[in-house]
């Protein structure tokens, strides 16, 4: 294991020269900021309203990868006094589904900072977030001296077919999509790398009833105090030391945790799922997005989803998990 | 006359000197000891913010170890200072720089001035308290800690290993009961002095110098030797949670401190600012007081601990993810299994829905689909019926189904046909109730129209099948309640366990059994039985058939179901 993470290391070097400088503020990070990383390529309608989540939750800075944009994602962003910004226009694929690139900027601007790893349309819910920042849970997590925190990726929907709302620069996407699968989840354990294999929700109810082994994995932890020698290992489901994908409890209490809210079907939804095809760029050769462009615009929607109210829900429901933090 | 305040002080200077001021303020000096961690410049900075104000001292600066002697080592710097400067100081109380005083500092000087000679120290002796740390709570006392706990907690707990192996034990000093307590205490003037100025001090602090977290101790023990009045209880809220750890109060708990009773409450997150502003006015403006409820601040912090530990029986999630034999609940409420029933009468589920008000499911786990109750292709919790996505974590699918449906319960049929991953867990766990009529799988097959060497095929597979599961459920580790009856004896008096059965399901009708369900015909059964045995089949789980007699009752003609009253 130990190998397995020196190479990922060395192979999170080598890819970092793929990585072009845009715009570099990190001289503005400050010992005990939150700081996110993530990947993007071509989301520049959502940023404002990812952005805002974030800043809002208390995020300080941002470290972004712009994977070959050719919207307004580069403009927009380097316009922006709270991100550094770097491009390429090499294989999402090649790269690990860029995890090699989010490897490299944590080990060189993340040591020691608390740092959340996500993508543009994912939206972290913790307990109490409505009512306290990231750095209360964060310093929290130091306090009871735990490194990792939990969020399962929860696949949130519109009612209705996908392409029927418009979404528009700076709108909450939770206010269309809100709507979730409560309870069909699976579990396994990856006895390999301690982690949990979480599968369900709408995307394995709909286009992977056939073929369940297939089904995207759900289980991130997207949470991290970051050490240089950490390394994510597949897109933010584990990490390598194992000791970090040790999220949670095995004597039977539970561990707190939080939700990643997955605003992926959007209107847009549907060029991306073709772009994507084209591309091949993602995991499984896109399996994913193949099964979406097969079988078409369904309408995610059942009569047992639930409509997202807020994080409390989420933990009454078993989702999320308060542990023992009050 | 008035209260002194000591802080002990590490981190958040700032907020630190927002509550110093806040003492002196109402008149209370306060003398700071800044742990030694703590930067010369930041140090300095923080004198000269302070500086002005006549009230305030620093005393000499120690580097504070949690669980050593240094904490303790501070605070009588601290308090030595305190009563050297301020004469009017009649009680002494010891804060941390992230303690928050929750009520106006004049009603705390009005209280302890109307108590002049009462120390506020919980303290108690060591077999009387459930919270200790390492499971330490005599040997605190008696044993040495030379390596530190935090930083070399291999060598920390070897040495004790060791010196229980061999018996080593140091002496309690003479006159000396070993008492604990909130480290956070509010002693008198000359309760402290005695403590401090007592001929005996150096002995004293040798002795707990080597005790394992000696500021729950040091203080709560002498003051039992010096003490005219105590009474053991802390002025300062602090909660713990399982590791010892205390609890941190932010902006959303602003209403729950307003209805503690204590005055000081521990430990506030230095960025909760809602809080600050909230109880650092003066008593004027000072929010209106509501009627103290300390009991819900209990319960909020008890019910975290809880989960924990314990968690939510029959959750199986992200962060809680049991281990085989540890699930606290393998399933989060009580269910019904049924074997055989369906197959033995022709409206079983119909039946059992009227009988008890539940909701009775089809084979959950047929080859086909999960047949959820009124042919519906999903269940609470968008739980699909789709075999491939169930069959792929059987497990996962049950305890979802029973999570999703909690508070109604659920009925299943289940039968040797159908995929058998569940056994094991249905039958370890306690919320199942399981009936088996064994060998009724063989009754469709009698009624099938089919070529009889499939069926003999068929019969010898389901036979094997349900044999396995007959053995997982009569195993030592089935924890489920479990009935078991062959077909032959099930026939001869069905009615007497159906109304076991249903009393046990606790249904709203609780009488007697209206009607019974419309049992198969089953005349000539036996012979097919038979069949079986001449085609060097052995079918046995049913019991003994005769061959060319239909069962006593059956024999009857069929009549319109009756009441048994």
């Amino acid at each position: 294991m130990r190998i397995r993470r020196r190479r990922r290391l060395i192979r999170a070097a080598r890819k970092s020269f793929e990585l072009r400088r845009i715009r570099n503020n990190t001289s503005a990070i400050r010992p005990r900021d939150v700081l996110l990383v993530a990947t993007m390529r071509n989301e520049c309608v959502r940023l404002p309203f990812f952005l805002k989540y974030y800043r809002d939750h208390g995020v300080s800075h941002f470290l972004i990868i712009d994977n070959g944009s050719s919207d307004d994602t580069v403009s927009y962003l380097s316009d922006q006094p709270d991100v550094s910004l770097w491009s390429t226009q090499a294989g999402y694929k090649a790269s690990h589904f860029g995890i090699d690139w989010v490897n490299w900027l944590c080990r060189r601007y993340a040591h020691g900072h608390w740092t959340v790893v996500v993508d543009p349309d994912e939206f972290l819910v913790y307990p109490f977030c409505d009512t306290r920042p990231i750095p209360a849970l964060t310093d929290w997590l130091d306090s009871s001296g735990i490194r990792s925190f939990s969020a399962m990726l929860l696949d949130v929907y519109p009612k209705g077919p996908i392409n029927q709302h418009v979404y528009r620069a700076g709108d909450n996407p939770l206010d269309v999509s809100s709507w979730f699968d409560p309870g069909n989840y699976s579990i396994k354990r990856n006895w390999e790398y301690g982690n949990l294999w979480i599968q369900g929700g709408p995307r394995a109810r709909i286009f992977f009833a056939d073929r369940p082994e297939q089904a995207p994995a759900l289980n991130k932890i997207p949470l991290v105090k970051w050490h240089r020698k950490y390394v994510y290992v597949s897109s933010t489901h584990m990490l390598l030391p194992r000791g970090l994908n040790q999220v949670y409890d095995e004597w039977g209490g539970e561990k707190a945790s939080g939700v990643l809210l997955h605003a992926k079907f959007l209107n847009t939804f549907g060029d991306k799922a073709r772009e994507e095809l084209e591309r091949g760029q993602h995991y499984a050769g896109s399996a994913e997005y193949r099964a979406y462009a097969e079988q078409g615009a369904q309408e995610l929607w059942c009569k047992w989803s639930e409509k997202y109210i807020n994080w409390r829900q989420l933990e009454i429901l078993g989702l999320m998990s308060k542990g023992n933090w009050a | 006359m008035t209260v002194g305040i000591i802080m002990l002080v590490h981190t958040a200077l700032d907020r630190a000197a927002q509550v110093a001021q806040h003492w002196t303020a109402a008149g209370c000096p306060v003398v700071l000891h800044v742990d030694t961690k703590v930067s010369k410049p930041r140090y300095d900075a923080f004198v000269e913010t302070l500086s002005s104000d006549p009230l305030i001292r620093f005393s000499r600066r120690h580097h504070c170890e949690w669980g050593t002697w240094s904490i303790v080592a501070a605070s009588q710097s601290a308090a030595e200072r305190m009563l050297a400067e301020f004469d009017q100081v009649l009680h002494v109380y010891l804060t941390s720089g992230s303690c928050l005083p929750l009520r106006p500092v004049q009603e705390l000087v009005d209280y302890l001035a109307a108590r002049p000679r009462t120390d506020f120290i919980e303290s108690a002796t060591t077999a009387d308290v459930p919270w200790t740390v390492g499971g330490l709570d005599h040997e605190r006392f008696t044993l040495r800690f030379p390596f530190s706990w935090k930083r070399h907690r291999y060598l920390f707990d070897k040495w004790v290993d060791v010196q229980r192996r061999f018996g080593l034990k140091r002496a309690i000093p003479h006159g000396l009961v070993p008492h604990m307590g909130s480290q956070w205490w509010c002693l008198t003037r000359q309760t402290i002095s005695a403590i401090l100025q007592d001929p005996d001090r150096d002995m004293h602090d040798r002795y707990f110098r080597r005790v394992w977290i000696p500021d729950e101790s040091y203080y709560q023990t002498l003051a039992r030797k010096y003490s005219v009045n105590i009474e053991s209880r802390s002025l300062t809220l602090s909660k713990f949670d399982h590791q010892g750890k205390p609890h941190v109060f932010y902006d959303d708990h602003l209403q729950l401190l307003r209805r503690s009773d204590c005055f000081v409450a521990r430990k506030i997150w230095p960025r909760a600012d809602r809080l600050y502003r909230a109880f650092l006015t003066d008593a004027d403006t000072a929010m209106n007081r509501t009627e103290p409820n300390p009991g819900k601040i209990d319960r909020i912090f008890a019910k975290a601990v809880e989960r924990r530990t314990r968690g939510r029986a029959g959750l199986y999630m992200q962060s809680r993810f049991p281990r085989l034999g540890h699930e606290n609940g393998i399933t989060s409420n009580p269910y019904s299994m049924f074997q055989g029933f369906a197959e033995l009468f022709e409206d079983f589920e119909p039946w059992l829905t009227r009988a008890t008000g539940t909701r009775v499911h089809g084979h959950l786990f047929a080859p086909d689909r999960a047949e959820f109750a009124g042919n519906q292709t999903l269940n609470n919790g968008a739980l699909t019926d789709s075999a491939r996505l169930r069959d792929y974590a059987a497990e996962s699918f049950l305890t979802n189904f029973l999570w999703n449906t909690r508070g109604e319960r659920q009925c299943f049929q289940f039968g040797p046909g159908d995929n058998q991953q569940v056994n094991w867990l249905i039958a370890r766990d306690p919320n199942a109730q399981v009936s088996v009529i064994s060998g009724a799988w063989a009754v469709p097959l009698f009624r099938a129209n089919l070529d009889f060497t499939e069926v003999r095929q068929e019969a010898a597979r389901l036979q094997r099948i349900e044999s396995e599961h007959l053995a997982i459920l009569r195993s030592a580790h089935a924890k489920a309640r479990i009935r078991i009856w062959t077909m032959a004896e099930f026939i001869e008096a069905p009615m007497e366990p159906l109304q076991e059965i249903v009393d046990e399901i606790g249904s709203v009708h609780s009488r007697r059994l209206a009607e019974v369900p419309k049992m198969a015909d089953l005349d000539g059964f036996g012979r097919f039985l038979q069949n079986l045995k001449n085609q060097g089949m052995h079918p046995y789980l049913m019991g003994d058939f005769p061959v060319d007699q239909t069962p006593p009752q059956l024999r009857k003609p069929p009549r319109k179901p009756y009441l048994v009253r």
